[in-house]
């Protein structure tokens, strides 16, 4: 037992010791309550780079901040025309697309941040979508999978600041995330990185609690635990409106 | 004032939401049509999703059409037991669309289908209206064929069909078949297109079945209700996909809409009424056949993968 102990601690030391630079991150919320008049809201992630010693001599220091939605899969659907007519023809699943992506950094990605560290971190928007299952017969997939980031980006589901985030003499920095007003229920993940040479350095992660509440959730959850009740409570909605209307017009001409 | 939908997962303007509703309410008084191949179309415009949009469509159309055809109670021009054979073949013929319709669905085509069968059928219906009721003005206009008595409907062979059945409120006593075959048939199509198909039997009822105008509007909203509710349960317990927020916004707008519509259309000579719903099913028709053959800005689409 011992030996295990001494073993792990060993193992942990000389990691927590090579980090000579620490992301510390706060977020202005880590709950978005989605109410029946939501319109979307704001998330300021906010923080401070924590030092053992002087910052070292490498490349100026850079931050990145991402937020992500819950990821699920989405069709793809291409039009062709088929006898002068517009049909979809070909599809393509993709396996995973968060709902929602944000990425905000102190300059442009390419600058901030090499090609074999956003393959493992998978920082920007392209690399965040996974897709394999494209059939044979289309050799095309990579059109699909920038047409779902093309249509998101269009919807500001998908969003990409480069100068997005302050930083403010390589010790505190800054971004606000616009969080539009369609947004999906689900566990959202904040994610800070900081660059150094295009290398991350350190990084951190927490999450955001996006849910309905009040009327909205009770709303949903009536329709998906008994919906049976739900379709019933909806027709007998509408009949009582469709009369309501009917006695307040009596009235009204009386 | 913006609205977070619950189920439709978006959020979107209350007025437009009431307008809409008070828009379509008040066509759907004039004509006695459940406005559902208006609305439809309008909620996918808005970016409501298709399967909430068809869904919560048809619960809004239970209201609007009921509190037209209350209107028309107190007029005396509901043809209960016409309305009763109709329903009765209705539902038969719904419940066998939406099996129809899931079938489609699995086929991967259901978009294309449901558009093409309104461009079909609004054209086909619009321009028959349309030439129809401009024929009857002109009759009315030219004085030398005043005098002429027009018959108002001619008996046909299906008419004298088995199972004859007087319709005291129409003055029809024809065979109880016709009305069950359009009725089924109403209620298949509308349950593929995700309407109260009314814009389809109020024609019918016209040039198929023979019934006085005036009577015609009130039995088509009264069957519209029944089919419109099975809709909703059917898609509520199978779809999850009636979104009550939009539909409480959509049918207070509507029922509104259809009290005004109906007294408009109490005004109006029966003619100009059939006139200007042909124009609008003309229109609509035209708009859905130019997205189909109009190449579309984006061509891509994203969908929900069916679990």
């Amino acid at each position: 037992m011992e030996r295990i102990l001494a073993f792990t601690l060993l193992l942990l030391l000389p990691i927590g010791a090579s980090a000579e630079e620490e992301v510390v991150a706060g977020l202005s919320q880590n709950r978005v309550s989605i109410t029946a008049n939501f319109d979307g809201s704001e998330i300021v992630v906010y923080g401070a780079v924590k030092r053992m010693a002087p910052p070292p001599e490498a490349g100026p220091l850079q931050v990145i901040v991402t937020i992500t939605g819950p990821s699920r899969p989405v069709v793809v659907r291409r039009k062709e025309r088929v006898w002068s007519i517009w049909v979809n023809t070909d599809s393509v699943e993709v396996d995973a697309a968060p709902s929602f992506y944000a990425v905000a950094s102190t300059g442009p990605l390419n600058e901030v941040l090499s090609e074999v560290e956003d393959l493992r971190h998978r920082i920007s928007i392209n690399r965040m979508i996974r897709s394999v299952g494209a059939p044979m017969t289309i050799t095309d997939a990579q059109t699909f999978s920038s047409a779902v980031v093309r249509l998101r980006e269009k919807n500001d589901l998908y969003q990409t600041a480069e100068g997005g985030v302050r930083l403010d003499q390589e010790t505190l920095f800054r971004a606000n995330v616009a969080l539009p007003a369609n947004l999906v229920e689900g566990h959202y993940t904040a994610r800070i990185f900081l660059t150094r040479d295009r290398q991350v350095v350190s990084s951190h992660e927490t999450v955001i609690e996006v849910s309905k509440v009040g009327l909205e959730r009770w709303i949903f959850d009536l329709a998906h635990e008994k919906p049976l009740l739900y379709g019933l409570l909806s027709i007998f909605i509408a009949i009582l409106a469709g009369w309501g209307a009917s006695a307040v017009f009596q009235r009204i001409r009386l | 004032m913006q609205i977070y939908l619950p189920i439709a997962e978006v959020s979107v303007n209350a007025f437009l939401l009431l307008g809409l509703g008070g828009m379509v309410g008040v066509l759907s008084g004039m004509f006695g049509v459940g406005g559902g191949f208006l609305m439809t179309p309008l909620l996918f415009f808005i970016g409501i999703p298709p399967a909430v949009a068809v869904a919560t469509g048809a619960n809004q159309i239970v209201a609007s059409s009921l509190s037209g055809v209350l209107a028309h109670f107190k007029r005396k021009t509901v043809d209960l037991r016409m309305g009763t054979v109709l329903l009765g073949g209705g539902l038969v013929g719904a419940a066998v669309g939406v099996q129809v319709f899931a079938m489609l669905k699995a086929m991967g085509q259901v978009e294309l289908l449901v558009k093409l069968c309104y461009v079909v059928f609004l054209g086909i219906i619009g321009g028959l209206m349309f030439i129809e009721s401009l024929r009857a003005l002109m009759r009315a206009r030219d004085p030398s064929r005043r005098g002429r008595v027009i018959k108002r409907h001619q008996h046909i062979w299906v008419h004298n069909l088995p199972l004859k059945m007087k319709f005291r409120t129409s003055g029809l006593y024809i065979s109880a078949i016709p009305p069950l075959i359009v009725g089924a048939f109403v209620g298949v199509l509308s349950a593929i297109m995700g309407v109260g198909g009314g814009f389809i039997m109020v024609p019918a009822m016209i040039y198929l079945l023979g019934m006085p105008t005036k009577v015609v509007v009130g039995t088509s909203l009264f069957q519209i209700i029944f089919v419109a509710a099975f809709t909703t349960l059917m898609h509520a317990t199978t779809n999850f996909s009636v979104d009550m927020a939009l539909a409480v916004f959509l049918l207070v707008g509507g029922v509104f809409g259809a009290q005004i519509g109906t007294r408009i259309g109490v005004k109006m000579q029966a003619e100009r009424l059939r006139i200007l719903l042909a124009v609008l099913v003309l229109v609509v028709c035209g708009k859905l056949a130019l997205e189909l053959l109009i190449e579309p800005a984006e061509l891509y689409s994203l969908g929900k993968v069916a679990e």
